[in-house]
């Protein structure tokens, strides 16, 4: 007779299955395969990003609803999550499995609750303060963000270079290094300590947690069949002690160690008597203050450093339809979905040129790319509303948004001692050419000079019309002038914000201004 | 025993220390800079073969067709040359080379209409071709623009391979031009090609006044494009000797007036509602000129290519025909 399915064998053809979907949706997330899919679903059905997001904004942006998909069962079952769907999960847990050489009595004792378990708790609270004040840095450490943003900054790359699987023209990510490096260590560090991410760092593991202080089935150890022979732990994954009272908020609900207990002490019920669990996690009240006092300075000193207004780098340039800074650092959650889907490779990931809350947000390159003219996707697939859906007619100010105008990301600037018709005689204007405005942003004008040697020579000399030029920098992208390059796009000028403006005639247009002098 | 444990353990360290000293040998580099420069140098690229076919003595070689319908156009004019299967015999792999360069839908004239590469490939497909290669290296983004120009559509309808300009798709071409010596050229699509067929619109360019069917086969070269600039016309009067090519056509459907090349609306746009075909790209493209409303004595890389004798200006004074379509 055949034997059914164990449910630890079901767990793994689900972890499986969504770690495939994950990767699916990842090769997906960009230009010719996106269709519809909806690529954002790992993120959408995250509460951490749901409830940090409402504490930044007090709204919910769209696909977020989702969330409850994830929340309302983890109230019933507790942290099924990790061990069940999240793909950074499965891939700690395989790489851990893969890498393996302790012995028995090693694994058992690695699997032992440790107090350093509760390090996640402390971050969490550090982002909740945080985000009460307007800075949202769950990404930094969520495991979706996480996975997500090293696929699209060095994973996939990394692909593409030996094969040309991923892109046409090849894809790089400045600090990709960093990503990937970070990667490697956080899933090596399952070496020393099995699932190190997911049970020390993983604010969404967290939040589970603390949900799942509500759930109404446990796993529970019958005392009078259990011998004590510590056989649920070599393969326990959330270290949650189902030897002893077991920690609710530290069970992935493996189902691991139902299937090795030789002698069927454990079960999944309902009927658990309380005094059998540990129904909180193991959170120190004044290092839980501690932690949320950290979280307030850090947004205090990160905001009096000046990085959004006084001392703003020209260096971030975000995507079109970006939302204006204070707002987008509400919402950016880092997850890098937009640099994944952006075709061209302008957007970047961030190091410090929005200040330390902008580590990982978008910004444009022109060295790497340019804004496709006739494109929106990364405001299409951002899960939270930091670059909003906006329409072709409303980021080229057509239509209904003729009066609004064209969506500005920033403005062109010629820098005449390295560009070759100012400085050097010699015809060029490739800006002019590629210029994608209709009439073009950049013009020339004309000039016959005479060169060193003494002969005419007729030059096109180029100019921006700031009016016109809405700071896709494919201008700056396709200048000859390849290491600093004589045309650079910086972010003033931007629609988003009346701050970084530029041009009173923009700002306050007037039906006088284009009229004749009398 | 002892004696025998020296002579294995000398013997293994006879043979690393061999084995290192002939490793070293091998690899030893005793160049000087001014060799090891000489070497990297010299790198003499493929050379394209010509995909011209003698027609004979007669032969027409300019066709103009007037219509609406581009379709019938190119049949019009093609047929005025004599039909396709005087270019195109069973068996051949044919290497279509649309202009592509710009994100950009049809109706913006920045790019070659779907239509009339739809109309060249089915003829192609008609004479008997084996296969059909789509080809270009835009400027903007390649996926979005064969999507968006509708030349990736057309070429799943007629089954043709659409080439992608991927960086192992590059090989060094010898040109031997005036201004060109080698330059990555992006050669897979040619790797089979028996026949090549250039497809360009006909357009109002910001630099050198006018991109037609000459300047149409600068999406066909990699490498550092932006620094042609600094000499279009010797780079432009290149082309004609670079590539010979079977048949080009100019689709002068519609026209792109200004704000070349890129365009960008449809006030730049004229209607053209006509097709030039035919294998001296020198004189289709003075006819194009003046399509523009433009003197064709006053384009350089014209006058520079006719010089050099890679084609005329006089095109009146070929064997041509014009007819009227639909």
């Amino acid at each position: 007779m055949k034997t059914p399915m164990r449910i630890t064998q079901t767990r793994v053809l689900s972890q499986a299955f969504f770690f495939g979907l994950f990767l699916f949706f990842t090769f997906v997330t960009q230009f010719g395969y996106l269709k519809g899919y909806p690529v954002s679903l790992f993120l959408e059905v995250n509460p951490l990003v749901a409830i940090a997001t409402a504490i930044t904004t007090h709204t919910l942006y769209r696909g977020l609803l989702w969330s409850l998909v994830l929340l309302l069962p983890t109230l019933l079952l507790g942290r099924f999550f990790c061990n069940w769907i999240c793909p950074y999960g499965t891939l700690h847990q395989l790489i851990g499995w893969l890498f393996n050489s302790r012995d028995i009595q090693r694994q058992i004792d690695s699997n032992r609750y440790r107090k350093i378990y509760a390090l996640k708790y402390y971050f969490l609270i550090f982002f909740a303060v945080a985000a009460l004040f307007g800075s949202l840095q769950i990404g930094l450490l969520d495991p979706i963000c996480m996975l997500f943003r090293s696929f699209t900054v060095a994973v996939l790359p990394s692909v593409d270079l030996p094969t040309e699987w991923i892109y046409v023209r090849p894809h790089a990510h400045q600090l990709g290094w960093v990503v990937g490096f970070l990667l490697i260590f956080l899933v090596g560090m399952n070496l020393a300590i099995p699932r190190f991410f997911c049970r020390v760092v993983c604010p969404l593991g967290a939040t589970l947690g603390l949900l799942s202080r509500f759930s109404i089935w446990r796993i529970e150890r019958d005392t009078d069949k259990c011998v004590d022979c510590d056989l649920c732990l070599p393969r326990c994954e959330g270290a949650s002690d189902p030897h002893t009272n077991l920690r609710k908020s530290e069970c992935f609900v493996c189902f691991n160690c139902i299937d090795d207990c030789p002698h069927d002490a454990l079960s999944f019920t309902t009927k658990a008597p309380v005094e059998h669990e540990v129904t909180y996690p193991d959170v120190d009240r004044r290092k839980a203050i501690f932690a949320g006092l950290t979280g307030l300075f850090f947004f205090l000193f990160s905001r009096r450093s000046g990085d959004l207004d006084k001392n703003f780098k020209k260096e971030v340039i975000r995507p079109p339809g970006s939302v204006a800074e204070p707002e987008f650092l509400e919402r950016c959650i880092k997850c890098d979905q937009c640099i994944r889907v952006c075709p061209t490779n302008v957007l970047q990931p961030a190091m410090l040129e929005s200040g330390i809350e902008g580590i990982w947000t978008p910004i444009m390159n022109m060295r790497m790319g340019y804004c496709e003219l006739n494109c929106t996707l990364c405001g299409q697939v951002c899960p939270t509303g930091a670059i909003q859906k906006i329409g072709l007619p409303q980021k080229l100010g057509i239509g209904e948004f003729v009066d609004a105008g064209p969506v500005k990301t920033g403005t062109a600037f010629y820098d005449r001692g390295r560009c070759l018709p100012w400085a050097m005689d010699t015809p060029c204007v490739v800006c002019e050419e590629v210029c994608p405005t209709s009439p073009k942003a950049i013009y020339s004008r004309e000039v016959e000079i005479t060169n060193r040697w003494g002969e005419k020579v007729v030059l096109k000399r180029p100019y921006v019309d700031p009016e016109l030029c809405i700071g896709c920098g494919i201008c700056e992208h396709e200048c000859p002038v390849k290491d600093h390059r004589a045309i650079r796009v910086t972010a003033v000028g931007e629609t988003r914000s009346k701050e970084r403006s530029l041009l009173l005639s923009i700002d306050a247009p007037s039906t006088d201004t284009k009229a004749p002098t009398t | 025993m002892e004696r025998r444990e020296f002579i294995k353990r000398a013997g293994r360290t006879g043979l690393a220390v061999a084995s290192a000293a002939l490793g070293a040998a091998y690899l030893y580099d005793p160049r000087s800079g001014a060799e090891y420069f000489r070497d990297q140098e010299q790198t003499s690229g493929i050379r394209l073969p010509s995909y011209r076919i003698d027609r004979g003595a007669g032969a027409v070689e300019l066709a103009v067709a007037r219509g609406q319908d581009p379709e019938q156009l190119v049949r019009a004019a093609l047929g005025a040359l004599g039909g396709i299967e005087s270019f195109i015999q069973k068996g051949d792999v044919v290497l279509l080379k649309p202009n592509v360069a710009f994100d950009r839908p049809p109706a913006l004239g920045a790019t070659t209409h779907p239509d009339v590469l739809r109309a060249i490939a089915l003829l192609c497909r008609q004479a008997g071709a084996r296969k059909i290669v789509v080809a270009d290296n835009p400027i903007n983004q390649p996926e979005g623009c064969f999507f968006k120009s509708g030349i990736q559509k057309v070429a799943a309808e007629v089954d043709a391979d659409l080439a992608l300009p991927r960086p192992s798709a590059f090989e060094s071409l010898q040109i031997d031009g005036e201004v060109l010596q080698t330059w990555p050229l992006f050669y897979k699509p040619f790797a089979e090609a028996t026949k090549v067929i250039g497809v360009a619109p006909c357009k109002d360019h910001n630099l050198c006044s006018a991109s037609m069917t000459m300047k149409n086969w600068y999406g066909l070269l990699g490498g550092r494009r932006n620094q042609f600039h600094q000499r279009i016309h010797g780079i432009v009067s290149d082309f004609p000797h670079m590539i010979k090519p079977t048949l080009v056509i100019l689709d002068a459907t519609r026209l792109l007036m200004r704000n070349g090349p890129t365009g960008g609306s449809l006030g730049d746009v004229a209607a053209g509602n006509t097709i030039i075909a035919g294998t001296d790209m020198v004189a289709i493209d003075t006819l194009g000129y003046t399509l523009l409303g433009r003197d064709p004595a006053k384009l350089e890389y014209l006058q520079r290519a006719e010089k050099r004798g890679l084609g005329t200006t006089r095109w009146k004074e070929l064997n041509w025909r014009e007819v009227q379509a639909g």
